[in-house]
Parts: C-alpha cells; structure tokens; sequence
C-alpha cells in the first residue's frame, strides 16, 4: 500500500507540520521541568530563563498555524490529514497555553523568592510531579499515536484534582493560623492551579489523539473532568476547619 | 450537503431509488466491472469517485442501459429501479432513458437547434404533443437559472451559449421531460469555477425532486455536492458510505489513500 503522497511538496508540508509540533512539545517539556526545578530550588535566574523559552514556544505557535492554514488553502486535506491538521491546530493552542501557565508559575516563583520561605503545601510536590508526567504521556501517546496511552491518560485526571483540592485546604489553614502568609500562600495557591489547568491541557491533547487516530470524538463524555475541583461534590464540602 | 450534515447518525438511510446487484460489465473479454452491489438513495446525490480506468464512467452507463450501445458491450446483474429490473427483456431502453436522464463532460447542444428546440428536443424526439411548449421552455430554463441569459434570444443556435450556459441548456434539455433520476457524467470538468459553481448550486436543487448520480474526478466536488460516495478501483466497488464518512473518516485503506493523494 502507497505510505506517501503522490506529491512531494505535501508530503513534505505535512512532515514539517508533524516536526514542528512535536519540537513544540517537547520545548513545553522543557519548560515544565525547568519551571518546576526552578519552584523547588527557588531559583529566581532559573525562572527568568524559563519564562524566555516561552517567546519560542509562541512564535511556533504561530508558524504551526500558518502551515495549517496553508495546506488547508492549498491541499484541501481530507480523511486522515483532514484530522491531522484539525488537530495540529488545537494541539498547538494547548501547548502555547502550557507555556504561558508554566510562565505563570515562574512569576509565582519570582515573587515567592522575595518573601522568607514558607513551608509549601505537602502535596504540591505530588500534583507538580503528576501534571507534568500526565503533559509526558500526552505527548508520548502523539508521537506513537497511541490511543490506548491517551485514553489511560484520561482517568488521571481524577488524581489531579484530588491533589489540588488538598493543597487548597492545606494553604486555606495555613492562613487562617497565620494570617502574616496570606502573600505567600496565594502565591502557592495559584500555581497550584496552574499545575491543575496545565494538567486539563494534557487531556485535551490526549482527546485530540484519539480523534487524530479514530477519528472519534471522544470531548465531553466525562462531566467529572470538566467540572471545578472544587465545586461542592456529594461527599463533602471543601471548608477551613 | 456539508459533510457534518450527511454525517448525521440520526439520519436513518433514505429508500433506495435504485438497487444494483452483482452487476457486471464488459467491454468484449474486458472484465470492467467486477459484482457491483449498492443501493442508491432517493431525493439524494450520489457521488462515484476513483481513477480513471475505475469503471465508475461504466457504471453510470449501465444504470440507464447506455453501456450497451458501445459495440461489444454487455452487462450481466440486475439494476432495479422501483421495483423494476431495467434488463428485463420487457423494458424499452428509450423509455427507460426518459426516466433516468443524462448528461455528460462536454456539453452537447445539438448544434443545428435553436435554445428552444435543444429544450424541447426530447419531447420532439418522442413525438409528444405538447399543450404550451413555450411554458415548459421557460418553466424548464428558469429551473436551470438560464432563462434570464437567454429569454431573448431562444431562437439561436445553442452553440452560441458559453461552456457553462450549454450545460446548463443539457441539463434543460433532460429536464424537460421529467425524468425521475440524472445520471452526471463529470459535468463541470471542462467548466470554469464560476460555472461549476453554479453546476453545483443547481445539483443541490435538483436533489429535493429528483435522484442523481454524478461522476467527478473533482474529490472536493464530490465532498462538496453529494450525500453519499461510491469509491471504485480497479472495477470493483471499494467502498460506499456517506460522504461526510468517506472524506472525513474512511473505513477502507485504499479509500484513504485514493482521498488522500497517495495514489490515483
């Protein structure tokens, strides 16, 4: 069976397309690891360098979306890489988001090293760790455009948010025992939240995975997922004790 | 139809109009094609797409029994249409073409009559008395959206008229007399994108009344126009399902692949 197009030029189009993104994701990577190293040691340089890999991410951005458009003018793809740049385009959106919230983290980071430290909530180790393993897998399960891996991917989710709605309890008591934190303790709150979005953005590539593949719409079919972590569910209320 | 539409699930499958079984069809020993089996939809467009060679040319042909008319041509299966066999013995291939219309790539005036006499060529042809030609010829050309262009000048010859209005005066030409199912043999390949346009725009009229088949080497017309897609390689038919399916998510490899670009 024919494996490329009877174009060259396309065929080429469509691989540049494909490397283009994937050097995206793995410069997001790069800036997880960078951004979280930076948390945990409270290294201000750290951050800053972190924060200027993010203009290489946008300027890809914007290259991937010329090229989509390009072939979309120019090709007219249809069936497989009619899903394949569908999805580039999304993919690219959440990978830019990555980084911006990854910057996000590195402001937080900036800001928190100007106060004394302040004994950071127990399980943002966890939730740092998880949200930029789950990033791996979805970009993992991309590159082999693995379905299975993506679908796995989905259910953890769950953990995440389990992970965050803690580390809000934990920094809500840590302020209202001292309210002196409460700089400090927002700080940590919002890149809590980062994590948590960051951690949303893998699942929507995981999603476009399975569609680029299958060619299923699988969006949507967990409500779970796309609610608020902590909006009130039936087995308790999120409260300061 | 947009290629969500006809992807709808909750569209059940309309009734067939036409249902082909094991239809086979030769050119002398030339096996062209191979056990044909489909069912086309009523009030819907149906597109035949692939290679050149396919056979969907052929099978289009066979539909309305012009395939026997090429020397050494014979077809073998049966294509019914309402109920009826149109290779049953009974069945009077001229009256069976005013029922199953056609119109082909290069556009055909008969180039010794005037507009009106190209509309109402078939009714001429078959000796019908007709009460109000002039009404039917206007009726007919307004359908067709050529009426405007030509009101005033009905009595020249039909070669007179651009690549596109002369399709458009065919498909005039098949319309008048009434037949229930358009058979399109690569109608706009030889049209600019302005009368291909309006080739389209007119196909997606003519669907609310009338059954149509339509051949294209064009896969966006196709994509564009039809509800349903037939792929055929190599004489055999290799896929058939909606449109929206077809171009969006094929089920078959070679499907894929012929949509695609890698071969063809």
């Amino acid at each position: 069976m024919p494996t490329s197009h009877t174009s060259k030029v396309y065929e080429h189009e469509l691989r540049t397309l494909r490397e283009k993104l994937l050097l995206m994701g793995s410069l997001v990577e790069e800036m997880i690891q960078k951004g979280l190293t930076a948390l945990s040691t409270r290294d201000t340089g750290l951050a800053k360098a972190t924060i200027r890999l993010d203009r290489r991410i946008n300027r890809l951005e914007c290259e991937v979306d010329e090229l989509c458009m390009r072939i979309l003018a120019t090709r007219q793809p249809v069936a497989s890489d009619l899903r394949f740049v569908t999805t580039a385009l999304k993919i690219v959106t959440d990978l830019e988001r990555i980084g911006d919230l990854v910057v996000n983290i590195c402001e937080r980071v900036e800001e928190l090293n100007e106060e004394p430290p302040l004994a950071p909530a127990a399980e943002l180790p966890s939730l740092a760790e998880e949200s930029s393993a789950v990033v791996h897998d979805a970009l993992d399960a991309l590159v082999a455009r693995d379905v299975e891996r993506a679908r796995q991917l989905l259910v953890r989710d769950d953990v995440i948010d389990e992970h965050y709605t803690k580390i809000f309890q934990q920094v809500l008591e840590i302020m209202s025992r001292d309210p002196s934190t409460v700089y400090r303790a927002t700080r940590i709150q919002s890149i809590a939240k980062y994590l948590e979005r960051i951690a949303d953005h893998a699942m929507n590539i995981a999603e476009s995975v399975v569609f680029l593949v299958k060619g299923t719409d699988i969006r949507h079919s967990n409500r779970l997922r796309e609610s608020d972590p902590l909006t009130p569910s039936p087995q308790g209320r999120l409260r300061v004790r | 139809m947009s290629l969500i539409d006809s992807d709808r699930p909750e569209e059940a499958p309309p009734a067939a109009k036409i249902v082909v079984t094991r239809l086979n069809a030769y050119f002398h020993k030339f096996h062209a094609i191979h056990d044909i089996t489909l069912s086309i939809p009523g009030a819907r467009v149906t597109a035949v797409i692939g290679p050149s060679g396919c056979g969907k040319s052929t099978f289009l042909r066979c539909l309305n029994r012009m395939h026997e008319h090429v020397p050494g041509a014979t077809a073998k299966g049966s294509v019914v249409l309402d109920g009826v066999d149109v290779y049953d013995p009974a069945v009077d291939p001229v009256r069976l073409r005013r029922r199953v219309g056609m119109v082909f790539q290069k556009a055909n005036p008969f180039p010794t009559m005037s507009i009106r006499e190209n509309v109402l060529a078939g009714h001429k042809l078959n000796g019908t008395r007709l009460k109000d030609p002039a009404a039917l010829v206007e009726k007919t050309l307004r359908h067709v959206a050529l009426w405007d262009e030509v009101k005033d000048k009905l009595d020249q010859s039909g070669m007179s008229l651009s690549g596109g209005q002369q399709q458009r005066l065919c498909i005039a030409r098949v319309l008048a007399v009434e037949p229930e199912v358009i058979l399109l043999d690569e109608p706009c390949s030889a049209l600019d994108p302005i009368a291909t346009a309006r080739i389209e725009e007119l196909i997606d009229e003519l669907k609310e009344r009338y059954t149509l088949v339509l051949v294209t080497h064009n896969m966006q017309q196709a994509a564009r126009v039809s509800d349903y897609t037939a792929f055929f390689y190599m004489g055999d038919l290799v896929e058939f399902d909606r449109t929206g399916t077809i171009f969006t998510n094929p089920k078959e490899s070679k499907t894929e692949d012929y949509v695609t670009g890698k071969f063809g």
